[in-house]
């Protein structure tokens, strides 16, 4: 696994774990074991846990599993943009959420377009019909499969 | 606005009825046009397709193929995964019925506490599991 991707996912961890704890407080506040002022937290919540978890774990997921160009990742620098963006983005969003201030979720937000622009422009040339099963010939597949054999 | 007011004896989570804003769910459901015809609160809608479905298929789908997994998973690591799968399991079902039944009469807010602690708990086992396994060897 890359580095880039042990980062991303271990930050979506760490979101996963923020945000279970947050869905802990309301659900305990709803049953009347916490104070009622932690259900405030939803847009908080649902920010970790939507972007921080689960987009952050298919951006360090992709990045590591999609196929590579020539045996590399090319422009692995806007891969790398995204991944930063993308949690500067998620905890602006999540702190302006909970102080309501408008200014940093906005900011928050644009720089979580910029993480998915970054993205989509690393990845667009490694989403590709092909890699190698697709360059051999149906002799080529068989000869391996009988070498395996 | 009659069908909301014919469901009105449900839990008020349940429906989201025009002008009326208050409950956790209501407030949430109050912008969904289907949200008025849900057999459950709209918050546990959302999340037995977010924790039972999105969740749990991620964390089977890690397990498998992350490096890393034993070939033949100690009786450790397998007591981990099964308390991982019951307890996220048990805790979202018992969310579902917990919170759908809140404001009735009976144990419902200790049930959805419990649930709460259940997933938590879930979460809190398969961090553990996975984080040595998310290595750059």
């Amino acid at each position: 696994m890359p580095t880039l991707s042990v980062w991303a996912v271990r930050a979506a961890l760490l979101y996963l774990v923020a945000g279970a704890l947050l869905g802990t407080a309301m659900l305990l506040a709803k049953a009347g074991f916490f104070p009622v002022g932690a259900l405030r937290a939803i847009p908080v919540h649902q920010e970790v846990v939507l972007l921080g978890w689960m987009l952050q774990l298919a951006l360090g997921v992709g990045y590591w599993i999609l196929p590579r160009v020539e045996g590399a990742r090319p422009r692995a620098a806007l891969a790398v943009l995204a991944v930063v963006s993308l949690n500067a983005g998620v905890i602006g969003v999540a702190i302006g959420g909970a102080l309501g201030a408008g200014e940093l979720t906005l900011a928050g937000r644009l720089l979580e377009l910029v993480g998915a622009v970054a993205f989509i422009g690393h990845i667009w040339t490694r989403v590709k019909v092909g890699g190698l099963i697709n360059r051999l010939s149906a002799e080529e597949i068989a000869a391996r499969q009988a070498q395996k054999r | 606005m009659r069908h909301a007011a014919r469901l009105s004896h449900l839990h008020p989570d349940r429906v989201a009825q025009p002008g009326r804003r208050d409950g956790i769910g209501g407030a949430l459901a109050s912008g969904e046009a289907g949200a008025s015809l849900l057999p459950v609160p709209y918050p546990v809608y959302v999340h037995l397709l977010a924790v039972g479905w999105l969740t749990q298929l991620i964390f089977g789908v890690a397990y498998w193929m992350f490096p890393g997994r034993a070939r033949t998973p100690s009786a450790g690591e397998r007591l981990t995964l099964w308390s991982v799968y019951l307890a996220l399991n048990a805790g979202m079902i018992l969310r579902a019925i917990a919170e759908s039944m809140l404001g009735r009469p009976g144990p419902w807010p200790v049930l959805l506490a419990i649930s709460a602690i259940a997933q938590l708990l879930a979460v809190l086992l398969f961090v553990a599991h996975l984080w040595p396994r998310v290595t750059a060897r």
